[in-house]
């Protein structure tokens, strides 16, 4: 966390004293029992370490039923303001023997803020009484890795743009404030589209309210570009091609674990060939504090291998080095450095297993018709009528999500779909998925993502030409720009990002009018004594926030626009939730009721 | 390099410093150096295994992380009991609830209201908690003032602050408040001003209409409450509501989603029945018609073909049992099933394929491609092949297929269809490298053999003669077309 230009280890240090005085509270042991979604998030704050010192001792998931037996004085529930999960606290109050001795006090710590409708309802069970701490944690941006926060908050582009519900924004002007608090007031915003202009008046209204913020701290973040997710629907939706996207496109990537297929992970040692082959899962950190993993992660995975097979070189001539060593001095040295080379060893290990599974994918031959379609889109070809490749999908069965992440490319690039063809698909889907979908399509059109053309004009070339989103002569291994991120697709949002640092919006004004939602400019003002004095060739750091999600292809573009030698800024990245096409039209889908048998 | 930082985050991990030296660098390098050592110290004792930097349990959890230590203390958990006191728990809460006064900052007094009381504690504890203000800045002291404007009530609540809201007494305040709410963009502010003044939890304290009258022009705060009443389940009052709502689709198709929720097929029908009447758009009300014709179909289907199997009359059903019930399954699962087990009916019977085809208006191509996946499943190869014939007046037949005899040949080979049956379909590809291509992967030796030959490509022809038996009759087909090649080209 500490590595980037941003330490943001202050961020989580600031996160863990705020627990620890909570739990400091709850005088004697503890137990707390999970709400399970935020074991991941809290994770990437604190271990059980840390909860240990503070005397607890037990740690249950929470379900139904009777509480598990456990000698402690105190019960702390951790738990999303939900009314479900209300519930389920209820009946494990109500469950709770009376008589025992001794009792066991209960506590609400609610992730990330106390919610009067949870408490309205405990209150109408009637066990409102028996918890004597209710608190909130504002865990609102969550430090993933040296330049990279995220709020974790799933649902937060649903409800912004299908349920009217801007609750989530307030907790990302709330995120920025405590930003702000650590690392000084962020001199300059801007910003592009409806949800960015709410954030950046909160913020400016929260100054405003708490004169006490005015703090003296350094500024660290130059500026601060708030995007909407919606001003780019087109990005998430195209499959992503760096190393680590892949990875989240086939596996998922959650709160940095990724789960992999046990088969090529079996144990190396001889001593453990007698078991068998692991069935469960194999589970990985994924972060920039693995060497070779910061290498490649960002990477065009085209570019993956070469790497790779570099590294097993020099690793395994690392280890012939042995034979060198004559004296008590060199094999000394030698036998110090052999942790970190079994370190690299095993890292390099996984990684070529996790390519092999990759690959397997990236050779299939629908892997290949799939990416040949979105090029096609993306690059402006036969945007406007039905596509086969998509019909043959649909007859086949394929999985729902997949057919509506191509149409609603398709759409968004043509600017919506001629009402025939939009009709057409429309009718394939419901028919062969179950006309019960129509919520599901019912939301896509209401977030904008599938919508029938209203003007004659399509506004997408002039968009594509302009901000050069398409290029032909794309260099996957030394990419000169950031469209090796998708193979000849430059991601919308980051080349706004892009453009901004150098020549400034006032060169895009036209594009900018085309898309959706206002952009803006606004300055807070610093005390004298903190305005920056910029060294000769200091990089500016810009803050980069992506409302409503980010993918991690957009995130390697933003880290590889970071290096350039003559870049001149530098990128942290927050969002509300680090997603992909895939978990990202999920999040839209209604949630359909199990089929009854 | 790494191995530092590694060794950094694990101080991370295990550091028991409390307080965070945040301008003191050197400091903090050398409690650094000193941690590392002893934990590095620690280490050998504790983990004897050295081949991974982290310790790592097999579900790759690394150790001492939480979700591993739900597992671990969950696992291990006791269930002895043991004298303690807490009877001085209760009744104290209130002053419980007060934070510490923070020697440095954090996050928590910096934006959390020191005092968190939210509306509900209010009631529960009584305003009385004036012993703290003494420790609070001076400007909380307004704190218990009951003259706040709405907009100020709006952020004391945002920030968890007490308040009373039993000031705005008339519809009108009540409105300001409602309105500075949504312009907060807060949903658990609003979600309580709505549920404090225009419903409570159980029952509505305004009549739906004005309540809905206002609630028309404050779409934000009307989506929240409908979002708040169907997490509830409060049926009542949010039909009441969405029918008075009829002017906008989404909440016709908030209605339209009920059906989801009825189990029993005869009431869901019933109900999808009273959604055709709802005012949708063109498309979607005829989308939501084929929805009722459907389950209404198959719940007929349902009934007779379930007599039919438990009968054990009907050779098809014993011989091929079903796997599951048709209902509530797609359109095309279902055209499919009828293609499957009544293909022969006659076009009156409602499970016939083609009365299906014809009430919703399923596509020709559609239609063949269920139709050719069903019959091949069955290895029925003449149904197959009438699919493709077409008679025209003259009475001469002809092969055509809407779907492109590609396809029929990766359908049918999928079903694994014989050779013979399939060179007869790769026979018709128009395409001549499609058809090479698929002749070549299925072995339809003759299919290839016939298309060189028509191509007159010797050497491609001779090249594949190492392909077919040797000795077979394809061989001898291969040498005689060669012969009359060579004699033909002099």
């Amino acid at each position: 966390l500490s590595s980037g230009r941003v330490n943001l280890t202050a961020l989580r240090e600031a996160g863990r004293r705020e627990l620890r005085e909570f739990l400091d509270k709850c005088a004697g042991s503890k137990a707390i029992v999970w709400d399970e979604y935020l074991t991941g998030p809290f994770g990437l704050i604190a271990q059980y370490s840390l909860l240990k010192e503070h005397e607890v001792e037990k740690m249950f998931t929470l379900k139904p039923g009777r509480l598990p037996q456990a000698d402690v004085k105190n019960i702390i529930f951790f738990v999303r303001p939900k009314l479900e999960l209300m519930d389920i606290i209820t009946d494990n109050v109500l469950r709770e023997d009376r008589g025992r001795s001794p009792q066991r006090d209960f506590h609400i710590l609610f992730v990330p803020r106390r919610s009067l409708l949870c408490e309205q309802w405990l209150k109408e069970q009637g066990v409102l009484g028996s918890f004597i701490h209710r608190e909130q944690y504002s865990l609102d941006l969550i430090p993933f890795d040296g330049d990279l926060l995220s709020m974790e908050s799933e649902s937060a582009f649903k409800e912004c743009y299908l349920e009217s519900d801007q609750t989530s924004l307030y907790h990302a002007a709330k995120g920025l404030m405590t930003l702000q608090a650590l690392y000084g007031t962020i001199p300059q915003i801007f910003g592009k589209g409806e949800c960015a202009r709410h954030v950046a008046n909160m913020m400016i209204r929260m100054k405003r309210e708490f004169p006490g913020s005015q703090n003296s701290i350094f500024p660290i973040f130059d500026t601060l570009l708030l995007l909407d997710r919606n001003v780019d629907l087109l990005t998430p939706l195209a499959t992503q091609l760096t190393y680590e996207g892949l990875i989240d496109e086939i596996y998922g990537i959650q709160n940095t674990y990724v789960k992999l297929p046990p088969e090529k992970f079996a144990p190396k040692k001889q001593g453990e060939g007698g078991k068998d082959l692991p069935t469960e899962p194999k589970k990985l950190q994924l972060n920039s504090a693995e060497e070779l993993y910061a290498e490649i992660r960002d990477k065009n995975f085209n570019a993956v291998g070469s790497v790779l097979s570099k590294k097993a070189k020099i690793i395994s001539a690392a280890f012939e080095e042995r034979h060198h060593a004559k004296t008590v001095g060199e094999i000394k040295q030698f036998v110090s450095q052999l942790p970190h080379m079994q370190a690299a060893r095993s890292s390099l290990a996984n990684h070529t297993s996790i390519a092999e599974l990759i690959k397997d994918i990236t050779t299939s031959e629908d892997f290949f018709d799939n990416l040949t379609v979105e090029q096609e889109f993306m690059s402006g070809i036969d945007t406007d009528k039905v596509n086969n490749y998509i019909e043959d999908c649909i007859a086949q069965k394929h999985p729902l999500i997949k057919i509506l992440r191509l149409i609603c490319l398709q759409s968004v690039c043509n600017s919506g779909l001629k009402q025939k063809v939009l009709d057409h698909y429309k009718r394939e889907i419901l028919q062969t998925y179950g006309y019960e979908h129509i919520l599901t399509l019912n939301n896509l059109e209401k977030a904008g993502l599938l919508k029938p053309q209203t003007s004659s004009r399509n506004n997408y070339p002039t968009i594509r030409k302009t901000l050069r989103l398409w290029m032909d002569d794309v260099n996957e291994q030394n990419p000169n720009d950031i469209s090796y991120v998708y193979s000849g697709y430059a991601p919308l949002s980051v080349r706004l990002a892009q453009l901004l640092a150098r020549p400034g919006w006032r060169s895009i004004e036209e594009v900018l009018k085309m898309l959706p939602g206002p952009h803006f400019e606004e300055r807070q003002q610093l005390p004298t004594g903190l305005q920056k004095k910029r060294q000769h060739g200091e990089n500016r750091v810009t803050l980069v926030f992506f409302l409503g999600g980010v993918t991690y292809a957009e995130i390697a573009a933003l880290r590889f626009l970071s290096q350039m030698e003559d870049g001149g800024t530098e990128y942290v990245i927050a969002t509300t939730k680090l997603i992909n096409g895939t978990s990202w039209i999920k999040s839209l889908m209604e949630k359909l009721e199990p089929a009854p048998f | 390099m790494s191995r530092a930082r590694a060794d950094e985050e694990e101080y991370w991990h295990s550091s028991k410093f409390r307080a965070f030296t945040f301008d003191d660098e050197d400091d903090e390098l050398s409690q650094l150096k000193e941690s590392k050592r002893a934990v590095n110290s620690l280490r050998d004792i504790v983990d004897d295994d050295d081949d991974d930097l982290e310790r790592v349990s097999w579900s790759g959890e690394p150790v001492g992380s939480i979700s591993w230590s739900i597992k671990e203390t969950a696992s291990s958990s006791t269930s002895s009991l043991e004298g303690r006191d807490s009877s001085l728990q209760k009744g104290s809460s209130s002053y419980a609830a007060f934070p510490k006064q923070v020697s440095s900052y954090s996050l928590s007094s910096l934006f959390k209201g020191e005092l968190c009381l939210s509306l509900s504690a209010l009631s529960d504890t009584g305003v009385k908690n004036y012993a703290p203000e003494l420790r609070r800045p001076k400007a909380d002291y307004k704190d218990y003032s009951s003259d706040w404007s709405p907009k100020d009530t709006v952020r004391r609540m945002q920030r968890g602050k007490v308040c009373s809201l039993e000031r705005f007494r008339s519809l009108q305040d009540k409105l300001v408040l409602l309105d500075e709410a949504v312009a907060g963009h807060d949903g658990n502010v609003i979600t309580a001003v709505m549920l404090t003044y225009f419903t409570h939890l159980k029952i509505s304290l305004c009549p739906v209409e004005i309540l809905f009258r206002e609630l028309e022009v404050r779409q934000v705060a009307l989506c929240h409450l409908i979002h708040f009443l169907k997490e509830t389940g409060e049926q009542k009052l949010l039909l009441d509501l969405l029918r008075l709502c009829f002017f906008s689709l989404s909440f016709q198709l908030s209605q339209y989603r009920e059906h989801l929720n009825i189990q029993d097929v005869e009431k869901r029908r019933e109900f999808l029945k009273g959604c055709i009447g709802l005012p949708f758009s063109a498309e979607d009300t005829s989308h939501i018609q084929d929805h009722y014709t459907l389950l209404e179909r198959q719940i007929i289907i349902e009934a007779n073909d379930r007599h039919l199997e438990m009968a054990g009359q009907s050779e098809i059903f014993r011989k091929y049992p079903r796997k599951a019930s048709i209902l509530n399954m797609p359109l095309v699962t279902t055209l499919f099933y009828s293609c499957f087990y009544h293909y022969t009916e006659a076009e009156g019977t409602f499970s016939s394929p083609i009365n299906l085809k014809k009430t919703f208006k399923i596509p020709d191509k559609q239609y063949v491609l269920t139709a050719l996946a069903a019959r091949a499943k069955l290895r029925a190869w003449d149904d197959v092949d009438a699919l493709f014939t077409t008679k025209n007046w003259l009475g001469y037949t002809k092969k055509k297929a809407p779907i492109g005899f590609h396809r029929v040949v990766e359908i049918l080979q999928r079903n694994s269809a014989p050779v013979q049956v399939l060179q007869e379909y790769v026979r018709l590809v128009e395409d001549v490298e499609t058809r090479l291509n698929l002749a070549t992967k299925y072995k339809c030796h003759d299919v290839v053999i016939e298309t060189y030959r028509d191509l007159k490509d010797r050497i491609q022809l001779t090249a594949y003669k190492c392909k077919v038996e040797r000795g077979s009759a394809e061989e001898e087909k291969i040498n005689s077309i060669l012969n009359n090649m060579v004699r033909n080209s002099y």
